[in-house]
């Protein structure tokens, strides 16, 4: 059994949790939705164990570091936490409807990294051996998945809320299942309360790491600078809540561009501009 | 002071003190940033400034574009930035003060038609066996009350972390913090880099902005630099050996300095960041031995330097590499291309040899069989010096960053008032965060307290 078999099966797992998302929507049967979970969460533990065992395989390849330097890597953890923040969502709260939002969101990582990015094993440069490497990457993906989760549930909002307007007798349709708009707008911040911390943490891991590598906390590389953007929307949306009129559709449009901003921090920057965050090259 | 200065001085105050102007500035500072990233900043390379018109250049200049970070106006909003933050907490703070140092203890039945949740229930005892009750209750199962008598009723309240209230607030002065930290370091730091070739030592580094000489005041020798790749040829460890010498003495002793493990002396710290030959005229040591058999000779040579071979032609060192494995990843250790010219003129043959393979160039089937020996060239490690005394100020406003943020999120004010009549007991509850979560703990809580 290699890391990349289950990786495959982790793919294939959100798959049949996405198709039934949306049977759930379409037929409103308590036990699709239950069986839309369980793939998911089969899926996370596959998915679990072969994040380990990649970071086993890259030790037996005598260059032992945990699976977060490069592109590939960073998908599949970036996937990773998506599930994960689900997950809290789906057990604390019990909304599962979600799920047809959000899960997309990690199955396309999946299917990208898989189908269409380098997954050999490479070694560490030297500017990534560091401890700071872990704690950095950790607490940003975290903070990206929650932003991810925010956005597929502010996408539900904009859904709900436009029915809502344009046929109040409606209580029919796939949109029969999603929780109230007032929820949906709750559960949105509640999803940012949580990445806002983190991506917070994140970015002073890595200006603490930068700190430590190179000497200076900051230095408007675009990636620092990205992140602040995003840090900036994100305060901004948090802000517009004690605002009257910054509630509800504006503030799912505001999570849908913070995490527009979040994507683009994260693949935009390595892809389409230059920096230290050299990964994006190695597609 | 006229009505009309005042008037304008309160107008003033109210818009720095509005939230408004913060959600703008928020938007401003995240859509300005972008162009930073993507118009190059400090000296634009003359590739892209080929891809702008002389027009766009100059107004690019002109409004700083280049050093965007720095400019007036990005300055100018981070400023009015730290002021609408101060602003706004000055406004509020005294209000939130107030909540959390003077609570309101007694629930009056204006005061609970206030508030969210309220219960209403009987209950069996006079109104100081009730006290005693409820008190004993809000202690083991919330937080230990504050018992107040007003006209024959007692009024108990009961608070959790009121300090929560105060979490933005920490988040707003680790801003204030973080800002003052990053000046200190401006004025009193300095980010700078040396280059020192193997074996010698200096006292001066150069700033990085405008190469001004800066004195260290003790003297940094790079004892030896070494780099190692893996196998795939991508490097895998850059390592210098220094030595620190302050008044003649060596207080620090060969301490290898690498990509992520820098060394700090009296503040200044010096980060492994670049290599290099030195470039002054290192000996390259080859073997060459005539197939047809004979002893081998053995000759070193500068580079660009043609020596005389045993059979009249002539070599020259075109270049050198201390590890090729960058270049043909098949190979490792050191190698050399050379050119060797045959006797009376003639093509010159261009071929590469490695130290490590001594026996490979017998393959190429020339006259005359190479092996490279190595050289003695000196390397010079490239560091970068920083010296920044703000950087713990800046810690600590992230710390205060980390910690107002779990406050303001994690954590809500949660407040219980109870009032006690004569076999009759109401209960009221607030919470300034997550009301709904709130909501579910005072409902178990009334529970219990009906099943007693």
């Amino acid at each position: 059994m290699t890391s990349s078999m289950l990786f495959n099966i982790a793919t294939f797992s959100y798959l049949i949790s996405m198709l039934a998302f949306f049977a759930f929507l379409a037929v409103k049967s308590r036990q699709v939705g239950l069986a839309g979970s369980l793939a998911s969460y089969f899926g996370f533990i596959v998915h679990s164990a072969a994040i380990l065992l990649r970071w086993k395989e890259s030790y037996d390849m005598g260059m032992g570091h945990a699976p977060l330097s490069n592109l590939y890597e960073s998908v599949v953890f970036f996937a990773w936490t998506i599930i994960l923040i689900f997950g809290i969502i789906d057990l604390k709260y019990k909304y599962r409807v979600v799920g047809a939002f959000v899960v997309p969101f990690a199955l396309l990582g999946m299917a990208w990294a898989q189908l269409g990015l380098h997954s050999g094993i490479q070694p560490l440069v030297p500017a990534l051996q560091s401890n700071w490497l872990l704690y950095h990457v950790i607490t940003c993906f975290l903070g990206y998945a929650a932003f991810a989760v925010a956005c597929g549930i502010s996408i539900m909002y904009l859904i709900k809320s436009g029915k809502d307007e344009s046929a109040a007798s409606g209580q029919g349709g796939i949109i029969a299942m999603f929780p109230s708009i007032k929820i949906l707008d709750d559960l949105n911040y509640k999803a940012i309360i949580i990445g806002f911390p983190l991506l917070t943490l994140g970015i002073i891991t890595g200006a603490a790491w930068a700190n430590y590598a190179w000497g200076t906390y900051w230095s408007w590389d675009p990636k620092e600078t990205w992140s602040l953007i995003v840090w900036f929307i994100y305060a901004a949306f948090l802000h517009a809540r004690f605002t009257r009129g910054w509630v509800g559709k504006k503030a799912a449009i505001l999570s849908i561009v913070g995490f527009a901003a979040t994507i683009f921090c994260y693949l935009g920057v390595n892809l389409l501009l230059s920096g230290l965050h050299s990964y994006g090259g190695g597609g | 002071m006229t009505t009309s200065n005042r008037g304008f001085l309160e107008a003033l105050w109210d818009f720095f003190c509005s939230l408004k102007l913060a959600i703008f500035l928020l938007i401003m500072l995240a859509a300005t940033s972008i162009i930073g990233t993507v118009i190059p900043q400090g000296t634009p390379p003359p590739e892209y400034l080929q891809t702008i018109s002389d027009a766009k250049y100059k107004i690019y200049s002109a409004l700083g574009f280049f050093d965007m970070y720095h400019s007036w106006w990005f300055i100018l909003l981070l400023y009015l930035f730290t002021v609408n933050i101060v602003a706004c907490s000055i406004k509020r703070l005294p209000r939130v003060w107030k909540a959390i140092s003077e609570p309101t203890l007694v629930m009056d039945e204006g005061f609970e038609k206030t508030l969210g949740l309220t219960r209403d229930f009987k209950m069996d005892g006079d109104a100081a066996t009730l006290r005693d009750k409820m008190a004993a209750f809000l202690k083991g199962e919330f937080a230990e009350p504050v018992v107040t008598e007003r006209d024959g009723e007692f009024h108990l309240f009961a608070q959790k972390t009121p300090y929560s209230r105060l979490g933005v607030y920490v988040v707003h002065l680790s801003i204030v913090v973080i800002f003052i930290g990053a000046l200190i370091g401006s004025f009193f730091g300095y980010k700078a880099y040396v280059n020192i070739v193997e074996g010698t030592g200096t006292s001066v580094v150069y700033n990085r902005n405008g190469q001004k000489p800066i004195d260290l005041g003790f003297t940094v020798r790079c004892e030896d630099f070494s780099v190692s790749f893996y196998d795939t040829g991508a490097p895998k460890e850059f390592k210098s050996l220094l030595t620190v010498i302050d008044g003649g003495k060596v207080v620090v002793d060969k301490r290898p300095i690498i990509v992520n493990d820098p060394l700090t002396y009296k503040g200044i710290t010096f980060y492994q960041s670049s290599y290099g030959p030195a470039g002054e005229g290192g000996l390259y040591h080859f073997t060459v031995r005539e197939r047809k058999g004979g002893a081998p000779v053995k000759l070193s040579l500068h580079q660009g330097e043609r020596k005389l071979l045993p059979d009249g032609s002539s070599m020259q060192v075109l270049e050198a590499a201390q590890e090729v494995s960058q270049f043909i990843p098949q190979f490792q250790g050191p190698a050399a291309r050379i050119e060797v010219t045959p006797k009376g003129g003639g093509t010159p043959q261009v071929f590469i040899v490695f130290q490590n393979y001594p026996d490979f160039d017998s393959q190429r089937g020339g006259d005359l069989i190479f092996s490279y020996d190595g050289s003695d060239e000196k390397m010079f490690t490239g560091l970068q010096v920083a010296k920044d005394p703000g950087v713990w100020v800046v810690w600590t406003g992230c710390f205060l960053m980390v910690v107002g943020c779990c406050m303001a999120f994690f954590m809500s004010h949660k407040r219980i008032w109870i009032r006690v009549r004569k076999g009759h007991v109401t209960l009221g509850g607030s919470a300034n965060k997550n009301q709904p979560g709130f909501q579910l703990a005072f409902d178990a809580l009334v529970d219990k307290l009906k099943q007693q």
